[in-house]
């Protein structure tokens, strides 16, 4: 969908290459995320896409066309394009914000109007807001007014330039969340930059670590970036936890899970001491099937595991959630084991040596 | 001061004005064409040479220096060297009207447009405006509560200053004044004195409640929720 050729761009006065001989491809429906510190021209690479930086060098074809081909200002109509700051039109309405290219592109009223209502609704925003002005609005409810501006006329590709830099982290997760979801649906060809690893690792479906100068270091789905990175720079860019990164990368489903120290409720004393000894633990869960009622300490069954007084498992986890947050439950409770739920089904419990052997292998 | 309708040195002379009311409507008629075409024509001027100013950076001070030449030379003087090229007609009128109101303008259409904020401008373009469009649809409405402030500040002074045109033949409510001065007629200095001031006064409101209808986003800043 997107093919940067030996693309380079030198800015005036300047001896070294912002970018110099960047090639790489985006296919149809993909996210990616260019990303590396400062001066590594992962904004610059954005921008030479609508030209709004040319470049020096190389060609770039959007959808087949070398983008030099059309003119800048219908170039860039056909493009979705976000930023950091936003920059909604502060004496227009967040319908007229949204209906911006629509309105360049000469839609009548009435197409316009249904499609305004339409993003509302998709970015989640209320239709009250529609007339609006955007300093009405807060730092999050401008981002997804942002958002909805730049799908406004359905552009098969969008470029996001740290769109989500300046709103507070649980904003900011939020947003992405709906990102991810609104792509499930839209299915857009997305460019995003971020300085930000973690969110290059979150929204990407391959991410592109770019070092200064514009030298392309690795190239590659978030999860092998992390499990073989391609050098010591991005081995150093990604960061010390780089094992927990890779966790939060990784469905719990993608794990085989156990059954673990269970037992059902007429088990004696005898048995519990069995089942606690095969498994090296102290404690036993009560259950039988695709139940699981709890866990008691072993030393205090006295008869059967039925009549001590069991404990509810306090956090339960489902198959989709990641096995980071499977650690963060297995390190946090007393029985040092994530308990995996299929709404009140269970599935099955995570160890530690589990997880550890997952990042091995 | 209590008018005496029957006394001729009286203060203010009531009954003159009530039987001179078509030539006072007359005046004021006048008074305001002369402003309007002032402001009109220099408005225009000024957003061509603020396009210049915005477009080729260098041109500023050269651009502010020349006018700021003009907006200190004495209105007394500047029409006495003028009446001899242009007479004694309205375009001598307007040369100097029009000279006076361009540094105003210039500088608070160019603070305006200076003042927009570059993500928005950065949107825009990357949406794909063209220059063009930029100007008159972005730039130029966010510029506007700076620029009617100009405007204000400008049509103020050239109210005032219409009534100096009175020397060489127009004047609008000038006339009054100029004509009072020579007849030694108070009555005529006050009428021709208040009417400037309420001219000027009515100019301006009604330029702030064309801004207030002008930029309604303006008014509606940061109460977000």
């Amino acid at each position: 969908m997107i093919r940067l050729d030996r693309v380079s761009k030198t800015f005036p006065g300047q001896a070294t290459p912002a970018v110099g001989d960047l090639s790489f491809e985006v296919a149809e429906g993909e996210v990616v995320v260019l990303v590396g510190p400062s001066g590594c021209g992962k904004t610059t690479t954005l921008k030479m896409i609508n030209r709004l930086v040319e470049a020096t060098a190389g060609t770039i074809e959007v959808a087949g066309t070398d983008i030099t081909s059309v003119e800048a200002p219908a170039l860039r109509q056909g493009i979705g394009y976000v930023i950091q700051r936003i920059g909604l039109f502060p004496h227009r309405t967040i319908a007229e914000n949204i209906g911006t290219v629509p309105g360049l592109l000469g839609w009548d009223k009435n197409r316009t109007a249904t499609r305004v209502d339409e993003l509302i609704d998709l970015v989640g925003l209320e239709r009250e807001m529609k007339q609006r002005y955007p300093a009405e609005l807060s730092g999050g409810q401008q981002q997804r007014v942002g958002v909805a501006r730049a799908l406004a006329a359905d552009p098969p590709v969008l470029l996001m330039d740290e769109p989500f830099g300046a709103v507070d982290p649980i904003v900011r997760s939020r947003l992405q969340d709906e990102l991810l979801d609104l792509q499930r649906r839209v299915n857009k060809t997305i460019v995003f930059v971020t300085h930000d690893i973690d969110e290059a690792i979150k929204l990407g479906d391959r991410v592109a670590i770019l070092n200064v100068g514009g030298v392309l270091e690795q190239y590659a789905s978030p999860a092998e970036i992390l499990s073989t990175p391609a050098n010591q720079f991005v081995e150093e860019f990604l960061g010390d936890d780089r094992s927990l990164k890779r966790l939060s990368l990784t469905p719990i489903a993608s794990v085989r899970l156990e059954r673990g120290p269970l037992v059902d409720a007429t088990a004696t004393r005898s048995d519990v001491e069995a089942t606690m000894k095969e498994h090296n633990v102290d404690w036993v869960g009560i259950g039988a099937g695709s139940r699981l009622d709890g866990w008691v300490w072993g030393r205090e069954v006295e008869t059967t595991a039925g009549a001590a007084k069991a404990a509810p498992f306090s956090v339960r986890l489902s198959a989709s959630q990641s096995l980071r947050e499977a650690l963060d439950s297995v390190v946090s409770s007393h029985t040092g084991v994530a308990v995996v739920f299929d709404g009140d089904d269970y599935l099955g419990m995570l160890s530690i040596e589990q997880i550890t052997r997952h990042l091995i292998q | 001061m209590i008018a005496q309708a029957d006394s001729s040195d009286a203060f203010v002379r009531w009954d003159w004005i009530w039987g001179h009311l078509d030539l006072i409507w007359e005046k004021v008629v006048e008074h305001l064409v002369l402003t309007g075409i002032a402001l009109g024509v220099g408005l225009a001027m000024s957003l061509v040479l603020s396009g210049i100013v915005l477009r080729w950076r260098r041109t500023y001070a050269p651009i502010t220096w020349a006018t700021g030449i003009a907006y200190s030379i004495p209105s007394l003087a500047l029409f006495a060297f003028l009446v001899p090229i242009t007479g004694f007609t309205i375009l001598t009128a307007q040369i100097g009207l029009v000279s006076y109101t361009l540094l105003i303008l210039i500088r608070n259409i160019v603070a305006g447009i200076d003042g927009v904020d570059p993500a928005v401008r950065e949107a825009a373009v990357g949406m794909g405006y063209s220059r063009r469009r930029l100007f008159f649809r972005i730039e130029l409405p966010l510029a506007l509560p700076v620029i009617i402030a100009g405007l204000r500040i400008a049509g103020v002074t050239t109210i005032g200053l219409v009534t100096v045109t009175a020397l060489i033949g127009q004047g609008g409510v000038g006339f009054f004044i100029l004509r009072g001065l020579n007849r030694f007629f108070s009555t005529e200095i006050v009428l021709g004195t208040l009417l400037s001031v309420i001219l000027a006064v009515s100019l301006d409101l009604a330029l702030l409640g064309a801004e207030r209808v002008l930029t309604p986003w303006s008014r509606r800043q940061g109460d977000a929720s």
